[in-house]
């Protein structure tokens, strides 16, 4: 396993390397260093003199890949593409383009937006696998094909309708709770009922048909009706083992969002006013701020191949039949 | 078992801190009864630093806590300058090459004298402590804000605080954004910051961490302090603009301390700097900066002797001079929470959790109503919660531009200028300010918006080119008159001679969302009334702005704010010399509109004082431009913004940003307000618990039903 482990780890090296050029190319075809300077000096009249010195402050000064006033390995390894791309390697990503240390602004915005993706994720969790179980347990009659309909209608409306809907409902006409803001600590809890609830409620309809379909095609084998002939009553035939097999595919899904959730959401965090890292990238694209930008895609591709990482653990230990070859 | 009943304890104080407000209140429990303004910013502020700051989002905050020697008053239109650090204006001496006194016609410098108050002390902050700007580096890693060290002091405010401020605008690194323009300005500037600013990147190379680059050694050579409560400015030539200048953040005094202070290694990886954490000597101090969250300011408990003012414009209602001679500020606190989309912020405001609110499109008729005359009023509804508004023209405008430069709409000739005549007479603006702003606007007769000297409103300073006064109003001239026009420069029904086709002309756009696509369809239509095609290049902002520094663009719409009130700061916006292609892009000319004439007239008018000799080369210039038609003279945007009944003393001083000081809430009628407008509906609580048992109850016998059915009858 451990072989497997730095095998998976090394590969993840080339990807983020790839991940990175990208990110240079990309951004840097839309923004020049000149207009990054222009937007963050903000001034009415720019000179040239203060566009020099904005960059030279932040290090745009030098080529992007290829600096050819160096010579030997330091035309490629003097280049904002090698120097940048090496403190990302070791996580320093420094200081923004605004002059805000990253890995500070990091550390303090991660901990709402896990206070809401956590929550929402494990709740949303636990409910569409129960309501699944429950659709599954009355299979092929009436209440199944009701929830079908009412999950395929959930699956049709926007995410915003809940947001903004559950903000007048429960804010607005029955004063329940704040409709956005945020408290941290234990306070956090006035603000975080709505955006679970919400988050939790939109992710019904999708989540009840892609668990019912999983459980679906556990309930017709062999194993279901041996429980069964055991004389097991038909709920813990599926919550002990119908539950336990499906959890392969689940699992396929559900793994590799765990490490990401720290990255928030932009939606929910934006309406709900939660100060979570979910539009920490965008406002940085927004505002040509690419200090943030590849700090921020740099982590989101980490965390994902973190994510798959675990997820091929995880069906290790769902399935001992899987084994790391 | 102990730990049950430890959380059913912290449950039960939740729950009991929350019944003491209503229950969707976002604020801790009781903030809402002290004496305590709650606002909210759309966008986190970049910098706090007012050498580096120039937004507005980021001045509505550093100007509560920083004091620029001078400030606006508040109840006086037109906008007047009066002392704020200051014993009394500063004095103007007139100075030959020698340094002699001379008259202002032969001035080659100008000198502004300034005399500091000496009751002027700062905030309380660490960095008075000497042993604070000594900390290690485990003590500032430790630090979370800088209040988190224990021990603070202050002192009084000397005039070496502001040198010392100009001193760090000189440094190209520190990025202030009117170093160039006012070191054309201030004698020695342009010398001192090459000299420091080389002097700064050498130290820097020698001391990789970071640490103190002490400006106090450098000098320059038209700023000095001769002693603590005198300041002397020394200008090239003749600068009348400079009091507004010095009534920006960009001369607020920074002690040499707070730079020492913020500089020790370390502190800018844990975000301490004078970027994030002000310090002033105005009525509030910044005490929690979360820029993604929340910003707090509290009151600055040594903050001078200042009271609420005593007179006011005759345009200013009386009420507002109720809280006369009152001590300032007005409130202890002002709360700052991030809200980021407009929907919540405009029902947090209904709830009574925000003082005051913009109304934005959406909820526009929701607030207000038009009456048949255009004039705005708010809604029965906003009038039931006692809400007011406030609203005025802002010292703005907003243009189309005709670039000069073009061979087709460009040039001051008559065929050209008949061209941009038609175009202005048939863009219908009036209809414009109806469709997308909602009636918020003043349609434009000329460069000058409403409020600054040498605006004159129709019928004196209406534009005759595209309107005629008629039954007491400005009436646009119509459609034939136009076309007569157009077919005067060579395009007879906007058919172009050299094609046979329409004329074909380009809008450089810059949004592509539903919103802009309904603007540029509009535009379309105004051009199409001429039979001229108007064609739409779509691009991003950055290769807008390219086109617009190389003078490859055609037509495009642009605007400006006011900095300071001066017509200067207008005009000089066709100013031949000020060309964005004539300067390589660095002008605020977009239009390169050139006129002999005009830039001569700008030239004396820039340095004579507000009186006749200046109004009437006003009028000259602006009757020029009305007639080259560079610009198609859009409209000056109105303001407006809702205010609940508890809010007190709020005026629409549009150049004026230190205003919170004057501000008073009546936390007793708010919370009153809040309580009975957000009662929480208890009894949906109950049925919803009703149903979710009868759903369980319901499924759990549907169960058992299932599981007790034989096998003949499933």
């Amino acid at each position: 396993m451990i072989t497997y482990l730095a095998r998976r780890l090394l590969y993840a090296v080339p990807i983020l390397i790839g991940v990175n050029l990208i990110t240079f190319a990309l951004f840097f075809m839309v923004n020049t260093p000149d207009d990054m300077a222009r937007i963050h000096l903000g001034a009415k009249q720019t000179t040239p003199e203060m566009i020099e010195a904005w960059k030279a402050a932040h290090g745009y000064d030098k080529p992007l890949f290829y600096n050819p006033q160096a010579t030997g390995l330091a035309a490629l390894t003097d280049t904002l593409f090698v120097r940048e791309s090496l403190k990302l390697f070791t996580f320093d990503f420094g200081l923004s383009d605004s002059g805000r240390d990253i890995v500070s602004d990091i550390r303090q915005r991660m901990w709402p937006s896990l206070a809401l993706a956590v929550p929402t994720f494990l709740l949303g969790l636990w409910v569409n696998v129960t309501l699944a179980l429950a659709v599954v347990l009355f299979r092929y009659s009436a209440v199944d094909r009701t929830a079908l309909v009412v999950a395929v209608v959930m699956m049709s409306i926007s995410g915003l309708f809940y947001i903004i809907g559950g903000q007048v409902l429960f804010s607005k006409v029955l004063h329940w709770v704040p409709i956005s803001g945020y408290q941290p600590g234990l306070l956090a809890w006035k603000f975080l009922i709505l955006p679970v609830v919400v988050g939790v409620v939109a992710g019904i309809g999708s989540g009840l048909r892609w668990y019912r379909t999983v459980f679906l095609e556990e309930v017709g084998k062999d194993y279901v009706r041996t429980a069964r002939a055991k004389g097991l009553s038909e709920w813990r035939t599926l919550s002990r083992h119908v539950l336990r097999n499906g959890l392969l595919p689940i699992l396929t899904g559900v793994v590799v969002v765990i490490p990401t959730l720290f990255m928030g959401s932009l939606v929910m965090e934006s309406f709900f006013g939660i100060p979570g890292l979910g539009s920490y990238t965008i406002e940085a694209i927004q505002g040509q701020d690419f200090a943030i930008v590849k700090a921020m895609v740099f982590l989101g591709s980490v965390l994902y191949i973190l994510g798959l990482l675990l997820t091929d653990i995880a069906y290790a230990w769902a399935d001992p039949r899987v084994r790391f070859e | 078992m102990m730990r049950v009943v430890r959380w059913a304890l912290i449950c039960l104080v939740m729950l009991l801190s929350g019944c003491q407000q209503p229950w969707n209140s976002p604020y801790p429990a009781g903030l809402s009864g002290e004496s305590v303004i709650f606002r909210a910013f759309s966008a986190p502020p970049k910098h706090l630093d007012p050498v580096v700051s120039y937004s507005s989002n980021e001045w509505g905050i550093i100007s509560q806590i920083y004091e620029p020697p001078l400030q606006y008053a508040y109840l006086k239109q037109p906008y007047t300058l009066e002392p704020l650090t200051l014993t009394a204006m500063p004095q103007v001496r007139y100075l030959d090459a020698q340094g002699r006194p001379t008259t202002p016609a032969r001035a080659v410098y100008s000198e502004y004298v300034l005399h500091l108050r000496d009751d002027v002390r700062y905030q309380p902050h660490p960095a008075f402590v000497e042993a604070n700007r000594q900390l290690s580096p485990a003590q500032i890693e430790a630090l979370e804000t800088p209040y988190d060290l224990p021990q603070r002091g202050s002192r009084y405010l000397r005039a070496q605080d502001y040198v010392y401020a100009i001193k760090r605008m000189g440094v190209r690194a520190y990025q202030s954004p009117v170093l160039d323009v006012l070191a054309q300005h201030i004698v020695g500037l342009k010398d001192y910051s090459k000299k420091v600013s080389q002097a700064y990147e050498k130290w820097k190379e020698t001391q990789p961490d970071g640490g103190f680059f002490d400006l106090r050694p450098f000098a320059i050579e038209g700023v000095r302090a001769p002693d603590a409560h005198t300041l002397v400015i020394r200008l090239k030539g003749r600068y009348p603009q400079f009091l507004y200048w010095l009534s920006m953040n960009f001369f607020a005094p920074i002690p040499w301390e707070v730079d020492a202070f913020y500089s020790q290694p370390g502190m800018k990886a844990s975000n301490l700097t004078l970027d994030q954490w002000p310090v002033g000597t105005g009525p509030f101090m910044l005490v929690e900066n979360n820029p993604n969250f929340r910003m707090r300011l509290v009151r600055n408990p040594n903050y001078h002797q200042d009271t609420y003012p005593c007179e006011a414009s005759s345009n200013v209602p009386r009420a507002l001079l109720a809280d006369c001679g009152r001590p300032l500020p007005q409130v202890d606190q002002v709360l700052y929470s991030l809200e980021k989309e407009s929907i919540p912020y405009w029902n947090k405001f209904l709830q009574g959790y925000y003082d005051a609110s913009g109304v934005s499109s959406d909820a526009f008729d929701q607030a207000v109503q038009l009456s048949a005359t255009g004039d705005i009023g708010l809604t029965p509804a906003m009038r039931e919660k006692g809400i007011r508004f406030l609203g005025g023209v802002q010292p703005t405008i907003m243009y189309f531009g005709f670039n000069m430069l073009d061979p087709v709409i460009g040039g001051l000739d008559d065929t050209h200028r008949k061209l941009r005549q038609a175009i202005s007479i048939a863009v219908n603006m009036e209809e414009y300010i109806s469709i997308f702003l909602n009636g918020r606007g003043v349609p434009a007769q000329g460069p000058l918006p409403p409020g600054i000297f040498g605006y004159a409103p129709p019928p004196e300073g209406l534009n005759p080119v595209v309107y005629r006064w008629a039954a007491g109003r400005a009436v646009r001239r119509g459609l034939d008159e136009a076309r007569r026009l157009l077919a005067e420069a060579g395009y007879p029904g906007g058919i172009d001679p050299k094609t046979g086709q329409p004329l074909k002309l380009y809008f450089e756009a810059v949004g592509s969302g539903p919103d802009d696509q309904a603007r540029l369809a509009w535009l379309r239509k105004q051009f199409a009334k001429l039979g001229i095609d108007l064609v739409i290049r779509a691009t991003d902002y950055n290769r807008f702005q390219d086109k617009m520094r190389q003078g490859k663009g055609q037509i495009f719409m642009w605007g400006w704010n006011a900095d300071y009130p001066d017509p200067e700061n207008f005009l000089f916006l066709l100013y031949g010399k000020n060309g964005v292609v004539a300067t390589g892009g660095n002008g605020v000319n977009y239009a390169n509109y050139e006129n002999p004439v005009f830039d001569r007239l700008f030239e004396r008018m820039q340095t004579l004082p507000n009186g006749p000799e200046r109004r009437a080369i006003i009028e000259r210039m602006v009757r020029l431009v009305q007639r080259d038609a560079p610009w198609i003279f859009g409209f000056y945007p109105r303001s407006l913004a809702l205010v609940h009944s508890w809010y007190h003393n709020a005026w629409p001083n549009m150049m004026a940003n230190n205003t919170t000081k004057y501000l008073r809430v009546d936390a007793t009628d708010r919370v009153r307000k809040q309580q009975a407008w957000n009662r929480p509906v208890v009894w949906v609580l109950w049925l919803l618990a009703a149903v979710a048992l009868l759903l369980v109850a319901g499924s759990v016998w549907l169960y058992r039903r299932r599981q007790a059915r034989t096998g003949r009858a499933a």
